[in-house]
């Protein structure tokens, strides 16, 4: 994990340079039977989950990873085993109290529609009776978290919204009474591969700045490998097969099962470990909306580029027109370009390949903090990297 | 700044892709259609109730006609009729809306299909047999009619309410729980409020087959508007036989407005 910006400031608790909110979670020979099965759902598992890190579960559907995960917030009871979140045995707690305390995230949100998107992410504060001013502040604090203005989205209901944004009003009202945990049930799952992308890109981000302990279920290996600190590759009956960082459950599956569950292309999934922030990006020049076009131009000719990126007035780039287009407007456009493929700094190479191709553009623009400029990615830097990784694979 | 990608950049004539673009929902679409026949029905209503005071203020009555027609023997039927709905759909409502609720919860979901089975059978019986059958066990009179029409018209309240509930996503009710909503807080904040419209249209239903019945009524005695159009049918005089007719109809469609205004009123917003 090379992260080029400074890490956010650290709270109370820090590890390494990363403020961590979240706490381990400990499952002791945890077992699941359901009444006329002969086989258990979920055998004897024993998994401890460090706070701070994203684990990812992965497996063939029916293996009992979503059981597993469902045992966590005891939507599920266990038949047998412990569960320690922090310090605390929490198997025989109420689980209504007990779920307050842990976000829980399902695929497509899982929103009430016929509540509106303020009251979604209120639900949880609500019910721990927080005040109105406070719940109304944590509303607005989160949907700003999730990348939603809160004033054009607060009042809406969800069916007014994307798939995405319906999604993030999922991990925002997760997120409500900050919990130090958060579990994920495929909640990228219904949602077409871009706005995934994205989706996933926000959650990096988020993490980044939150450091909860995130258990999500995933059936896509690629998503596993992007967004865990550590992957389980579970087999049938929960069986931990492999628990492992992404880097070495790639290089060293355990099993031949692990092996086939990661696939044939593994090497190519080593596009999915490089992250844009690995790689060296290309500056280019750029240009202020609103500033004369004969500048922009004169300064993107001396170095030699054949197109500008335009920045708003908050250093956000929205579009880049050619040094051509440039010339035949005296100011440079304020125009947001809609299509301009962007990725972030821990966007993943593939990532970067996608929204390429969706684009049909032979680049992309990276943005870093604050969605500021990062710089520029060719497509040919992708390419460098898929040589490479079929080259050591050879080799 | 040497090596600038090979980007075709500015090259973008077509629209976004649609990830951010809201479907905006047009806040009117939902009741276009459904605002204007709000407002037809209580207009032929009260067309209808014109057209039959006219002709009750103009006609050539006989002595046995005037009689039966008169303003105040018309006005206590008509009161009567509203009584034996009022009545019969408040029992109704009382009896089949936490029925129908508690067959939805875990422990008793196995019982649903026995209940629904009788009531089913309530509303398959004739509905003049299951009067006559009722007044020979519990005798003639006003509280007989009032068991006999709950037992016609509990079965579609039970029934939407069932599919109501039962019609909620199952992921919303797990959502709920998985914050912390309790089983009790689940049903009221997100099952019952989704199921309105299901629970109002059944609602709406058991209502105008409650007018329609509560004729029969005056076979084991009841009273109500059948009073006219029975003895319309026994002496044969028409446009007693019609009025009754006419006077019942046009109840029910008053009434079946009035179910659609409240379910267009209760509905919940954002669906």
């Amino acid at each position: 994990m090379s992260e080029t910006a400074p890490a956010p400031s650290a709270g109370p608790v820090a590890a390494g340079d990363r403020h961590i909110s979240g706490v381990p979670i400990r499952l002791d020979g945890v077992t699941k039977r359901y009444p006329g099965q002969e086989q258990p759902a979920v055998d004897d598992v024993t998994l401890e989950i460090a706070a701070g890190e994203t684990v990812m579960f992965v497996g063939p559907s029916g293996c009992g990873k979503t059981t597993l995960l469902k045992m966590l917030n005891r939507l599920i009871e266990p038949t047998s085993g412990r569960i320690h979140l922090g310090d605390e045995d929490v198997t025989d707690q109420d689980a209504d109290q007990l779920r307050r305390r842990i976000g829980y995230v399902i695929q497509a949100g899982g929103l009430f529609p016929h509540m509106t998107v303020g009251t979604n992410v209120g639900m949880v504060p609500r019910m721990l009776k927080w005040d109105k001013e406070r719940t109304a502040a944590r509303i607005d604090e989160l949907l700003d978290l999730v990348g939603l203005d809160p004033a054009v989205y607060r009042d809406r209901y969800p069916r007014e919204l994307s798939g995405g944004q319906q999604q993030r009003v999922g991990v925002a009202r997760a997120l409500a009474a900050d919990p130090p945990i958060l579990l994920m049930d495929e909640p990228f799952g219904a949602v077409d591969p871009i706005t995934r992308q994205r989706l996933q890109d926000e959650l990096l981000r988020i993490q980044e700045e939150l450091g909860k302990t995130i258990v999500f279920v995933t059936h896509d290996f690629d998503e596993a490998v992007k967004l865990g600190d550590k992957i389980v590759v579970f087999d049938v009956g929960a069986r931990v097969v492999q628990y492992d960082t992404p880097e070495r459950i790639l290089a060293e599956p355990a099993e031949d099962y692990v092996a086939d569950f990661v696939g044939a292309g593994a090497t190519l999934k080593q596009l999915t470990l490089t992250r844009v922030g690995d790689v060296d990006l290309v500056q280019v020049t750029t240009a202020v909306a609103g500033s004369p076009s004969a500048e922009a131009v004169a300064a993107a000719r001396a170095a030699g580029d054949d197109f500008v990126v335009v920045l708003d007035a908050r250093g956000r780039p929205i579009s880049w027109p050619t040094v051509a287009e440039l010339t035949r407007t005296a100011t440079v456009p304020q125009t947001v370009d809609e299509r301009l493929p962007v990725v972030g700094l821990r966007s993943t190479l593939n990532d970067a390949l996608d929204t390429m191709l969706a684009a049909s553009q032979g680049g992309v623009v990276v943005t870093g903090r604050r969605d500021g400029l990062a710089g520029v990615m060719a497509v040919e830097t992708v390419m460098a990297a898929i040589q490479r990784s079929r080259t050591e694979a050879a080799g | 700044m040497t090596a600038a990608p090979e980007v075709r950049a500015g090259d973008a004539p077509e629209p976004a892709p649609a990830e951010e673009t809201a479907r905006h929902a047009d806040p009117s679409a939902a009741g276009g259609g459904g605002w204007r026949a709000l407002l037809l029905q209580p207009a032929l209503v009260v067309l209808g109730v014109v057209a039959f005071l006219v002709w009750r203020l103009t006609a050539d009555l006989s002595d046995t006609e005037a009689r039966q027609l008169g303003w105040a023997v018309l006005g206590d039927s008509i009161r009567e009729h509203l009584a034996l709905t009022a009545v019969a759909a408040v029992i109704v409502l009382l009896i089949a809306i936490p029925l129908g609720i508690a067959l939805t919860r875990r422990p008793l979901r196995r019982l649903s299909p026995l209940v629904v089975g009788i009531a089913n059978t309530g509303q398959a019986a004739p509905a003049i047999g299951l009067f006559v059958l009722l007044a020979t066990w519990l005798g003639f009179g006003f509280g007989t009619t009032v068991v006999a029409l709950v037992v016609y018209a509990a079965l579609p309240v039970l029934r939407n309410t069932m599919v109501g509930i039962e019609g909620v996503d199952a992921r919303l009710v797990e959502a709920g729980r998985g914050m912390g909503m309790s089983a009790l807080a689940v049903l009221l904040r997100v099952e019952l409020p989704l199921a309105v419209p299901v629970l109002l249209a059944g609602v709406r239903t058991a209502l105008v087959l409650l007018v329609g019945t509560a004729t029969l009524a005056t076979f084991i005695d009841g009273g109500g508007l059948g009073v006219l159009i029975n003895t319309g049918i026994t002496l044969s005089l028409d446009s007693l036989l019609i009025s009754g007719a006419v006077l019942v109809a046009l109840l029910a469609l008053a009434v079946d407005w009035l179910g659609r205004l409240v379910e267009h009123v209760a509905r919940p917003k954002g669906l």
